[in-house]
């Protein structure tokens, strides 16, 4: 393979002063674990954002199989085939799991409004087809209990699932996993390294995720991307990351301030 | 209480669930079939009425309830439909094609007011519907040529095929009919992608965009159709009044309109219907108990409002839900007797919302 799935090139990002990535280039390959670590502020969120296209970068660009996406609308982007998971959760509240997920399939659509408002056969056949399409989803992350529950009413480790499989609703060939295990107690989290492996091996999917569990990082990733203040300390194999003094020292402290 | 079996997928996107949705259905379509055997003249013309505002609600509710996009203006896109109405068959247009064209027209009108809701939201939108409001309003006085002003405008009989339509009952079914084939349609729209991406919107813009859905072209959508159906609803409701002044169509008729989809229950289709009929029988019983009062407080102006105001804020508080809300919180009391508890339907407060995109 010769082109990455994902390259960031140059990427940076002022809010005024304040430079939240600066100068970040790093490339995704496919079929690849890809983890970004860093202390809080670090920019990996916005990194995730700049990818989505929820924000321009200030210079630099984002190319999805050589293809620029920078400076696409968000709703394009996802057409790409780039799905993504937020750190709070960001779910359809008053709908059901299955609707949620049926929102996935959003951009497979291809009935106008007008053929909606009708309810036509060709609706109809699509319906039925998303509809087992998403039921693959629920199966593959067992959601089958909650199908039909509203979101507004579950527990938090649920509805982190929930989000997992709204992303994959979408078949994406990317997937960016904001703090996949933050808020999930020990056995959920471990259930989501499974999922994640799964994912990659099973569905073919690239996955990007930020993350703080390191135990969770160590076991997943393929290669890790170290971040502080919005610049690239280090990119390596989990342990060489974890080994890296300027990772120890972004997140330790350094040896003058003990 | 009853358990559903499901077997096929198609049993989720039925508009019918089971067979007892289906029997009570048929039950109410017998009754409104009946109706003006069995009801006095003046009844069978209210029911007309909730029917016509019914429709211009279903719009509303379609916007405000599903899509999340509040409007103040929507007596706007109701005087564009009767307007439109009134002065093409005062032209001689035939009723089949002149009410298609008030929903052109109105929609059209919706879409250059849904233009600010792609960039302004909440409170904001609001505002910006309220001032578009009042300046549909303004059109309308002004352009006497057309409109006859303030002086107002006189609608001739409405004859289909030959058939008498201004006749009571008949008027009644043909409001009744369209109520249906436009319940139908919101029906269907929210069983299919488009509904699903209005939800979408109002829960989440940013997880939205993220799903593929493009939001300036939904929200404009969500605009032409809400503003569409409001303009069907004028075009019977200037019918059923017939004589139309710009006054009929101002600020407090939209701000009536907003109460009635929040009585009824925003978020849910059968609330388009219960708001307005609830708001008819509520002003039957006002005009009605006048005369039991003091005469001191029956004779008060500004007596409905007041009551009104108070059923809304009690509703707003007690329950959130509307009245939709409350009937399924009855119907789900009496199906899992005794097991009801107090706490089923409320939701757990989310403090986790995102900040970061805003």
């Amino acid at each position: 393979m010769t082109t990455p799935l994902l390259e960031a090139v140059n990427l940076s990002v002022h809010f005024g002063g304040l430079k939240a990535v600066n100068d970040v280039s790093f490339d995704v390959w496919p079929n690849e674990v890809f983890s970004l670590i860093g202390p809080n502020g670090a920019g990996k969120t916005t990194i995730f954002n700049l990818i989505s296209a929820l924000y321009r970068p200030t210079a630099g660009e984002v190319r999805f199989e050589g293809e620029v996406i920078s400076r696409m609308p968000p709703h394009v982007v996802a057409r790409h085939g780039i799905a993504r998971t937020f750190q709070n959760i960001e779910l359809f509240e008053h709908a059901t799991v299955l609707q949620n997920l049926l929102v996935g399939r959003h951009c497979h659509r291809h009935t106008g409004w007008w053929q909606d408002l009708l309810f036509t056969g060709s609706v109809r056949r699509a319906e039925l087809e998303f509809r087992r399409q998403v039921e693959e989803v629920i199966e593959f992350l067992d959601l089958q209990h909650y199908r039909d529950s509203m979101v507004a009413g579950l527990p938090y480790g649920v509805r982190k699932v929930v989000e997992l499989a709204r992303a994959l609703a979408m078949r994406p060939r990317l997937l960016l996993l904001d703090e996949p295990s933050s808020g999930l107690n020990t056995e959920e989290t471990e259930d989501m390294g499974f999922w994640i492996e799964d994912i990659k091996e099973d569905l073919g999917i690239t996955v990007v995720m930020v993350e703080h569990d390191m135990s969770l990082v160590s076991r997943v990733s393929d290669r890790v991307l170290a971040l502080n203040l919005g610049e690239v300390l280090t990119l390596g194999t989990p342990e060489e990351v974890q080994a890296h003094p300027g990772v120890i020292e972004a997140y330790l402290g350094g040896t003058a301030d003990v | 209480m009853h358990f559903l079996f499901k077997t096929r997928y198609e049993q989720d996107i039925a508009l019918f669930k089971h067979g007892g949705q289906r029997f009570w259905y048929a039950a109410l379509a017998v009754a409104l079939l009946a109706a003006p055997w069995l009801l006095s003249e003046y009844t069978l013309s209210q029911i007309t009425f909730i029917g016509i505002y019914a429709i211009v609600c279903l719009g509303l509710m379609l916007l405000a309830g599903f899509t999340g996009q509040v409007s103040l203006g929507h007596a706007g896109f109701l005087a564009m439909g009767a307007y439109t109405e009134a002065y093409l068959q005062a032209n001689g247009w035939p009723f089949v094609i002149s009410l298609p064209l008030a929903a052109l027209v109105a929609g059209i009108t919706g879409v250059m007011i849904g233009l600010p809701a792609l960039r302004v939201k909440g409170l904001y939108l609001s505002i910006a519907t309220l001032a578009f409001g009042f300046i549909l309003e303004q059109a309308v006085v002004s352009t006497e040529a057309i409109t006859g002003g303030n002086a107002g405008m006189q609608l001739g009989k409405l004859v289909i095929a030959g058939i008498d339509f201004d006749d009571g009952s008949n008027f009644y079914y043909l409001v009744t009919f369209i109520a249906v084939l436009c319940v139908l349609g919101v029906v269907n729209l929210l069983r299919s992608p488009t509904g699903r991406a209005f939800v979408a919107i109002r829960d989440s813009e940013v997880s939205a965009q993220s799903m593929g859905i493009n939001l300036a072209h939904y929200k404009t959508v969500a605009f032409a159709l809400s503003a569409a159906l409001a303009g069907i609803a004028g075009a019977l409701y200037a019918h059923k009044i017939r004589f139309i002044t710009p006054d009929q169509f101002g600020f407090l008729q939209s701000i009536e309109l907003l109460m009635m989809v929040v009585i009824g229950g925003l978020g849910s289709i059968q609330g388009a219907i219960f708001g307005p009929a609830f708001w008819f029988v509520v002003q039957q019983l006002i005009v009605t108990g006048k005369d039991w009062l003091p005469e001191a407080l029956g004779q008060q102006t500004g007596l409905q409002p007041t009551i009104f105001g108070i059923i809304l804020v009690a509703i707003v508080l007690f329950e959130p839900l509307g009245l939709y809300g409350r009937w399924l919180k009855f119907r789900t009391f009496l199906e899992i007797f005794p097991f009801y508890r107090k706490g089923m339907f409320r939701r757990q407060k989310s403090y986790m919302k995102s900040e970061r995109m805003k």
